[in-house]
């Protein structure tokens, strides 16, 4: 730099100086914001083990194997029928949720007039947000009791399948079930699921929808030739959100599930429970150990709905899609 | 060659003119479907309102199709067929939300009012039927303000490290992160609250020690609008702040943030919407309270969310009238948040559509 | 086996807007015919008019016929996606599909129409690349991508994708506006190949294009800003390049306007 007249110089200097400084100090702060995201979740980690170890050094029997949960009684307490409820209430609801969920984003995006497309996006997106604890109120005085029609229907002729047998004939007895825990979950990701879906589906780009079309292809040819292949990491990332859900749902669940630690393959019956409902039912009677034991099976919660979504996560990455507008 | 081209016999016999049904058969076909299954239900032993619904869709949609296949063609009726389908599942996803919602409001609107409002449930026993929410709404209010006091600042700055300096190994790691944060069960957020902040720094359940655990699922959701919007923004308008001689932390809070401020709100507005109503941390580490407790540092508090919850196990009925009551005033106060936040998304001169 | 294709005052919309106002106009089978006029004269608009690519776009609809010998394509009867396999159709953006292989992306039109049997396919993936003249270019990598090919190469792969399906008429939008001069020589041979065995339409911006492989010009204009396109005149290439019989077609060619 040659100096023109070193009033001026010292002047630009001190500038460029006190910019700098602001740029190292501004990008030090969210630089350091960004390291809390890490500390955070490894602090996350860290405190549920310490916390879930006196509870898993005092079991008195097998943590993954037990059965029953009574950790500030005789010690013996474990998570394996609340592993076996979590999963399955969340597969079951996934199961009911995803075609729905794909045919109202697909009817939104592919069907629906424009301005009716939009009113039901923003009707999913507002289904989405409506909080779970109203959803399990709902399903409480609502659901149950109008579904024991459904569970009598799929109990007389799908009965012969394990999973909606063991009733009997006794229809007396469908009340909170895994069955009802499922359908509440579904309608809860059912939005969510859809959202992201929609999403996706709108980012195809026009030009290979006319291809299809001009090659002569129906509607159906046309999503399914070009639709679909171009959607299927963001659908397939967006199940596994959905799923991750599903896991982790507390309240709802506590809310209508039969709170017993049972393993059955029967899903119409009264009975299972899930690690979250049952965090949620235990926790106010727990004691020290008891507590130190629920925070045990949160973990176990935790790990499962992180590999869930390392998954979903490796889905998206791979393919390179851009997963857009997810924060519903 | 030229013979060769015509060797495909789907091709070949190929015209313009395909039979096509009128949509009034279509219809008839519908009718008449509907008119077997009730006359099945009504001269069979099959009978309930589930199975009858569940017996007059199949069959509506299996007649339509079968016409289509016979009259139009293998290719048309499956086209139709999907059509049937993405109907049918739009129905089953307004059912689910007509029902939740009008009857919350149903249920709700029998204690709803300004009275339930702006009462505590100090004295006031199970088997009264008086009482309100007020206590409720200012702990849920407070709660979230400190939550957002919280995520908005730190999630601004975290989405701006990824957009604006995270061009790195470190950055993406925090971008993936900030995923995984996504993905956590409230309960695990409460759970991990109640373990570092309840009983290893002992410090006792109290309204922010729920704003921590809604912090932590407010957070990520805050970084991915932002982000989103920030990256929304044309890097012209950057590029002229640098020929200016704006150093680039200025040009980010002068420039950038202003241009993506709307979108950024209407992302933390939805944030504020899903935190408002969750329940599963509040459970762990607010505790509860029946009287007003306005201060959030210092014992239990209640919370609208739990409020619902706890009203829901009871076996009073005016209990369980007082939680219909709540979930509609927890639900009013989404919906606001949420239509707010779309009617600034309208505004919003970044975003396409 | 190529058609022709008439039209009787037809009128093309989206929404209220009228695009197109009242073209009747009859194209050989076998020739070339091209629409040249300037920006917004409605000429692609006509174009996907003429196999029901028009109403795909929500809104828009037409007003009066268009015949394929003599059958009119737009009558109640008539089943759209029929049209499109009749009358095949090349974009302005290359639009492979992107997740498609060379080979499935020629192969995608013959599997809609029912062609399940692996020789069948083969043969015609082969006959249309080579109709294409990509055949020697990607023989060697059928299984890749589409979307690896270059523009040119990949324009090529989606005029092998509408002749798959052997049609009658192959309308093509601006087929080379997004190419290399290299690449629109290749493509330019090619349609003066493919005219033996189609009725080919072509839009083009480019003049000296429509001189080269057309043999049959049709010049569209509108009146003003915000008015309908509307055809001029239509003639041989020849005569509309040398002597038009429009004051407004002559202006427009020796560039005195638009």
């Amino acid at each position: 730099m040659t100096a023109v007249s070193p009033g001026v110089d010292a002047a630009l200097l001190r500038d460029v100086r006190s910019s700098r400084r602001g740029d190292r100090v501004f990008s030090g702060i969210t630089l350091a914001s960004g390291a809390l995201v890490f500390a955070l979740l490894a602090a996350i980690a860290v405190f549920l083990v310490v916390k879930a170890l006196p509870a898993l050094e005092h079991d008195k029997s097998s943590f993954w194997t037990t059965r029953i949960w009574d950790p500030d009684g005789t010690g013996k307490y474990g998570v394996a029928a609340l592993v076996y409820g979590t999963v399955l209430s969340a597969v079951l609801a996934l199961v009911m949720a995803v075609p729905v969920a794909l045919g109202v984003a697909l009817y939104t995006v592919e069907y629906a007039p424009r301005r009716i497309g939009t009113i039901l996006g923003y009707l999913t997106d507002l289904l989405a947000a409506v909080p779970s604890v109203v959803y399990g109120l709902w399903g409480l005085f609502f659901l149950l009791p109008h579904l024991v029609g459904l569970q009598e229907f799929l109990n007389r002729w799908l009965g012969w399948i394990p999973l909606f047998g063991g009733a009997n004939g006794d229809v007396n007895t469908f009340s909170k079930s895994v069955f009802a825990a499922s359908v509440i979950l579904a309608i809860m990701i059912l939005p969510i699921v859809a959202a992201i879906s929609r999403e996706v589906i709108r980012q195809v780009d026009p030009a290979q929808k006319e291809a299809a079309l001009a090659l002569g292809a129906t509607r159906w040819e046309m999503l399914r030739t070009a639709v679909f292949p171009p959607s299927r990491p963001g659908i397939v990332s967006a199940v596994m959100l959905g799923l991750g859900r599903a896991l982790g749902e507390t309240i709802a669940v506590a809310l209508v599930i039969g709170n017993t630690f049972a393993i059955s393959a029967h899903v119409l019956t009264p009975g299972g429970n899930t690690i979250a409902a049952n965090i949620a039912n235990r926790f106010g009677e727990a004691g020290n150990i008891g507590v130190s034991a629920l925070i045990a099976s949160g973990l176990v919660l935790f790990v499962i709905t992180l590999l869930v979504n390392l998954i979903a996560r490796f889905v998206i990455y791979r393919s390179g899609v851009q997963e857009r507008s997810a924060a519903v | 060659m030229t013979a060769d081209l015509y060797s495909h016999s789907s091709l070949r016999s190929r015209g313009l003119t395909s039979r096509t049904l009128p949509r009034t058969a279509l219809a008839g076909v519908a009718v008449a479907a509907v008119a077997i299954a009730s006359l099945l239900f009504a001269v069979t032993p099959l009978q309930g309102v589930a199975d009858f619904i569940v017996f007059a869709t199949a069959l509506v949609v299996v007649a339509v199709t079968g016409l289509t296949l016979a009259v139009e063609g293998r290719r048309r009726a499956v086209d139709r067929l999907a059509t049937s389908g993405a109907l049918l599942a739009l129905v089953l996803t307004l059912l689910p939300l007509g029902f939740t919602l009008g009857y919350t409001v149903y249920r709700g609107a029998k204690r709803f009012s300004a009275d339930f409002l702006n009462h505590s449930m100090a004295g006031v026993g199970p088997l009264a039927p008086n009482g309100g929410v007020y206590h409720a709404i200012v702990g849920t209010l407070e709660q979230v303000l400190l939550a957002s006091l919280i995520a908005v600042p730190l999630g601004l700055l975290v989405a701006i490290y990824v957009t604006e300096y995270g061009r790195n190994v470190f950055g993406t790691a925090i971008r993936f992160l900030v995923d995984v944060m996504t993905g956590i069960p409230s309960i695990v957020a409460g759970l991990f609250v109640l373990a570092f902040w309840v009983l290893a720094l002992h410090k006792g359940f109290s309204g922010f020690a729920g704003s921590l655990a809604l912090s932590i699922l407010e957070l990520p959701i805050v970084v991915r609008s932002a982000e989103e919007m920030i990256r929304l923004v044309p890097s012209s308008l950057r590029e002229a702040s640098y020929a200016l001689g704006v150093p680039k932390w200025k040009t980010i809070l002068r420039i950038v943030l202003p241009t993506a401020a709307t979108g950024i709100t209407t992302g933390v507005m939805l944030a504020i919407a899903r935190v408002t109503g969750e329940t599963a941390p509040v459970l762990l580490v607010v505790g509860n309270n029946n009287f007003i407790h306005t201060n959030p540092f210092n014992g239990p508090q209640a919370s609208l969310p739990l409020f619902v919850f706890q009203g829901a196990g009871s076996s009073s009925k005016f209990d369980v009238d007082r939680a219909w009551a709540a979930a509609l005033t927890l639900i009013l106060i989404v919906v606001v948040l949420y239509v707010a936040a779309r009617l600034l998304t309208r505004r919003n001169s970044l975003a396409g559509r | 086996m190529a058609k022709r294709i008439e039209t009787v005052g037809l009128s093309c919309f989206y929404g209220k807007t009228k695009a197109v106002d009242d073209v009747s106009i009859a194209i050989e089978p076998k020739s070339v015919t091209a629409f040249i006029g300037p920006s917004g004269c409605g000429k692609s608009t006509f174009l996907r008019a003429l196999n029901r690519m028009h109403e795909v776009i929500p809104g828009a609809r037409i007003e009066g016929q268009v015949l394929l010998d003599d059958e009119d394509i737009y009558a109640p009867e008539i089943d759209a996606a029929a049209v499109r396999r009749t009358i095949g159709m090349v974009f302005q953006r290359p639009n492979p599909f992107p997740t498609m292989s060379i080979y499935d992306n020629v192969a995608a039109g013959l599997r809609l129409n029912g062609v399940r049997r692996r020789s069948d396919l083969d043969s015609a993936v082969e006959r249309s690349l080579r109709g294409a003249n990509l055949w020697e270019e990607v023989r060697s990598r059928l299984n890749k991508p589409g979307a690896g090919l270059s523009g040119g190469q990949q324009q090529r792969l989606c005029i092998a994708r509408a002749i798959a399906v052997e049609p009658q008429v192959l309308l093509m939008d601006e087929p080379c506006s997004s190419l290399d001069p290299i690449s629109t020589l290749a493509i330019e041979d090619l349609i003066f190949e493919l005219k033996d065995r189609y009725t080919i339409v072509i839009v083009t911006h480019n003049m000296q294009q429509a001189a080269r492989v057309s043999d049959i010009t049709a010049f569209f204009t509108l009146r003003g800003p915000g008015e309908p396109g509307y055809l001029v005149e239509s003639d041989t290439t020849q005569k509309i390049f040398t002597n038009p019989s429009e004051k407004r077609t002559e202006d427009y060619i020796t560039g005195r306007f638009g």
